[in-house]
């Protein structure tokens, strides 16, 4: 399996593929939203696309959507032009805006069947059994929603459709941490029923529980792209360990990084690339391990290594 | 405005107890920051809507000066307005007894109009200031602060009190050459600001929606605008029930009386303590009645692109058609007097003998049809601005994710546009038709006037045009819409008393309408009517082209 780098060129749109962007850019007057954005989500998989705010994923999936125009590049979205056959394949997907907004004097359930029953229709079933899990009042006007409710009418309303791609853009925004329960729940149906999912999200265990694939996105162009596993193996492991001798002779092996500690015996702790794992621990028992502690990189840490800088400039 | 600052500075020995608030806490607190804010956020805005007010006076005197030079002429065309045609769309006939100076012209020709003007941005700036705050939220973020229960109500009527005071003080500048009346035509422009001000405070706490609280404001003020119509027409008692009425009729440099304003002064007094007394029965954000629940599914119209946009402009689309329908009913009941008037005056019979054909009661309508033309046209501005709306709240970008085409969308709601203007004003035109046939026994208008004012349709069609137009390419300018129903109402109405150059007619789509049922409809007349109807067919194709083009604006 490979890691598509960004400076990979982006594949040929392929069967498997629901949506590939190649190149993609968008500009706003002098702001540049899209910078060459390479983006592929694989049929049938749930792909988180993660990034901060204004980093240019609500602008992605507006474009996918054609809502918005790109300047240049290609996007393909189920083997179609977003832009040209836009009507066709609104068809075949529904959309969670990150910010919904209703209709003041519509109710949330004539919320619901307008967006379904202009998309096609929807299963009555399961917008029943949908209303029911979110515990959604579907007899209450537009304007008298909170923000969490806003969102579940439209999740409802997009995963009552039989549409086989959902674009849903921080679609939990305002939702409980019981609703999100909920969520996880039937976005795992939805990938259970073979539906593609494109999740725009800033909540990262969200995203480690439900994503196949991420996407991290950075001032409008995808930084790194690949299976969770794929990118903690690109990353580097942090290895706590008490041992019997001294080790900091370790930070002079190849592949080792932030080393503390270790000039007398008892504590050290580092970082080491993924593919030097085997090579420093070798080294490292023949310190005498007392005890040994690894964190394989989290989410947190694979978003930071691509915006630490942003981070340090901010604090 | 209350002092922030009261700890006095120095060394005060006992300190003093922490209960203490820095200043008296009542309902008004913070409404003098409220008010600097507001005039902050109006800068531009109220600005603008005072200097072209009084630009309008201005323009409108130094018109008559050179138009109406010579006292002869002045008298001639008292004369000629003294009809009641003339007398519904000026008012009261007071102001031509004398010798009908050019101030008397003001208070008579153009006051009426003005005020009107007037009322409008006094409305809206309530609106603006307090339901439309609280809708969008902001003013929960405001409650939450150190601010009185009648703050953001205080601090609105205050800023619209400012704005019409700065107005009636430049009006009556403008016309201080003119005499003793002077100061008096300024007060009548700041008492009919303030009083509808005050009805506006009362209409945004009925409501929780801005835009329903600015349709009860607007049909407040075509309420004064008919009923003093009517009521110079017909003798002058239904005058008095109307704040217009009550600025016509102080006979400002006529006989300058200044009694009437005590009734503006009770009825803005009486309608600003209900305001605030009817703010206290309700919560931040909610109207007076209980939100009612509505359907848990919608129905199957809902689901179709027509059904979905007529369901957003029902109400307001059944309100204009309402209220065309009542000054068609005004207009309509007045027929009869109109009739009786001629008769008794010689010379009048004679001016409607030798226009030749027409009966009194056809010319009559020919000149008046204008006004529920405008009123229609405002409509038809509203419903082809609809998308805008939507799409600046975010409420298309969830609909266009659906199979539903951009030109399906908008296009819907420019149907809705062009058939619910063409129906409100034939709503007016049927109940006028109706009315006068009644108050006439003339049958004829009964089919007559429905034809007439449906003359204006294609008109009114070029109207959805022009803001179909900005809507697809320039959106951020779509508000230039409201120019063309503004400039119809200048030239359509005002233009013929002032002596507009034809050309000026010519540009608006209105001055191309053939006024019937006074004359025939004649080959020009069909041959215009096509030509609109054409023009209108091409501005909505290009519309709806520039917004396929363009991006979606997103928020």
């Amino acid at each position: 399996m490979t890691t598509e780098a960004p400076t990979d060129a982006a594949p040929p749109p392929a069967a498997g593929h629901a949506i590939t962007t190649a190149g993609l850019v968008k500009t706003f007057g002098t702001t540049r939203a899209l910078d060459g954005l390479d983006l592929t989500v694989r049929t049938g998989e749930v792909h988180g696309f993660l990034g901060p705010n204004g980093a240019g994923k609500s602008t992605t999936i507006r474009v996918l959507l054609g809502l918005l125009r790109a300047d240049s590049g290609t996007a393909t979205l189920l083997g179609g032009d977003p832009w040209a056959d836009a009507v066709a394949l609104h068809r075949r997907l529904a959309y969670v805006p990150g910010d919904v907004e209703l209709w003041p004097t519509l109710t949330g359930g004539e919320a619901i069947d307008l967006l379904g029953r202009l998309r096609g229709g929807l299963d009555a079933r399961r917008r029943a059994d949908l209303i029911e899990r979110f515990d959604l009042d579907p007899t209450k006007k537009g304007r008298t929603y909170s923000k969490g409710n806003r969102q579940k009418v439209a999740i409802v309303a997009a995963l009552a459709s039989d549409a086989e791609l959902l674009l849903l853009d921080e679609p939990t925004a305002g939702l409980d941490p019981l609703m999100e329960v909920v969520f996880q729940d039937v976005i795992l149906r939805a990938k259970a029923d073979g539906k593609t999912v494109l999740l725009s999200s800033h909540i990262l265990a969200q995203v480690e529980k439900l994503c196949d694939r991420v996407s991290i996105i950075r001032r409008g162009r995808i930084v790194q792209s690949g299976t969770l596993d794929e990118m903690r193996h690109l990353t580097r492991t942090t290895i706590e360990a008490v041992t019997e001798r001294p080790a900091a002779a370790l930070a002079a092996l190849d592949g080792v990084h932030d080393l503390t500690g270790g000039d007398t015996a008892g504590q050290v702790r580092f970082t080491v690339d993924g593919a030097r794992l085997d090579a420093a621990v070798r080294e490292l028992s023949g310190y005498g391990i007392r005890s040994l502690v690894s964190h394989p990189p989290t989410l947190e840490e694979l978003m930071l290594r691509h915006y630490g800088d942003e981070l340090a400039a901010h604090r | 405005m209350t002092a922030t600052t009261a700890a006095a500075p120095g060394t005060a020995p006992p300190p003093p107890p922490r209960t203490t608030a820095p200043g008296p806490v009542g309902p008004f607190t913070g409404t003098g920051v409220l008010l600097r804010f507001a005039l902050r956020r109006d800068r531009v805005r109220l600005p603008v809507w005072i200097a072209a007010l009084t630009l309008g006076t201005a323009s409108s005197l130094a018109s008559f000066e050179s138009t109406y030079a010579d006292a002869a002429d002045r008298r001639s065309i008292g004369e000629t307005l003294n009809s009641p045609a003339g007398l519904a769309m000026t008012g009261p006939a007071r102001y031509l007894e004398g010798d009908y100076g050019f101030g008397a012209m003001l208070g008579h020709q153009v006051l009426g109009f003005v005020l009107v003007l007037v009322a409008l941005m006094s409305v809206l700036t309530v609106v603006r200031h307090t339901r439309a705050e609280e809708e969008s939220g902001r003013a929960e973020l405001l409650r939450a602060g150190v601010l009185g229960r009648h703050a953001g109500l205080a601090a609105a009527l205050a800023l619209a009190a400012l704005a019409n005071l700065a107005l009636g003080a430049l009006v009556a500048a403008t016309v201080a050459g003119e005499g003793g009346g002077a100061l008096l035509y300024g007060a009548t422009h700041t008492a009919t600001g303030v009083v509808f001000a005050a009805l506006a405070a009362v209409a945004v706490q009925i409501t929780p929606y801005a835009r329903g609280a600015a349709g009860l404001g607007l049909a407040a003020i075509g309420t004064a605008y008919a009923l003093r119509a009517v009521g110079d027409v017909g003798g002058g008692t239904l005058s008095w029930l109307s704040p217009i009425g009550w600025a016509q009729g102080t006979y400002v440099f006529a006989a300058d009386r200044w009694w009437p304003l005590l009734l503006s002064a009770a009825l803005a007094a009486g309608a600003g303590w209900a305001a605030f007394a009817l703010s206290v029965r309700r919560d931040v954000g909610a109207g007076l009645r209980a939100q009612r629940l509505g359907r848990p599914g919608g129905s199957a119209a809902l689901g179709r692109p027509l059904g979905f946009a007529l369901r957003l402009h029902r109400g307001v689309l059944l309100a204009f058609a309402g209220g065309l329908a009542l000054l068609g009913a005004m207009y309509g009941s007045i027929l009869g007097d109109a009739e009786r008037m001629i008769e008794d005056v010689e010379a009048l019979r004679e001016q409607v003998e030798r226009a030749g054909g027409a009966s009194v009661a056809e010319s009559f309508v020919s000149v008046v049809l204008i006004v529920p033309a405008i009123v229609a046209a405002v409509y038809v501005v509203m419903a082809a601005l609809r998308p805008h709306a939507e799409e600046s709240a975010g409420r298309a970008e969830p609909v266009l994710s659906t199979a539903l085409s951009r030109t399906r969308w908008a296009g819907s709601h420019l149907a809705v546009a062009l058939a619910g203007g063409t129906a409100v004003l034939l709503s007016g035109g049927l109940v006028l038709g109706l009315t006068g046939a009644l108050s006439t026994s003339d049958g004829a208008l009964l089919w007559k006037v429905p034809g007439a004012a449906l003359a204006y349709a294609p008109a009114l069609w070029v109207t959805a045009g022009i803001a179909a137009v900005l809507y697809g390419w320039l959106p951020r300018a779509c508000a230039a819409a409201w120019i063309v129903p503004a400039y119809a109402f200048v030239c359509g109405y005002l233009g013929e008393l002032l002596g507009f150059p034809g050309v000026l007619n010519d540009l608006s789509p209105f001055g191309h309408v053939p006024r019937l049922p006074a004359t025939a409809l004649d080959g020009g007349g069909w041959l215009a009517l096509g030509l609109l109807t054409a023009l209108a067919g091409a501005l909505l194709w290009l519309g709806l082209a520039g917004f396929r083009r363009r991006d979606l604006e997103t928020k």
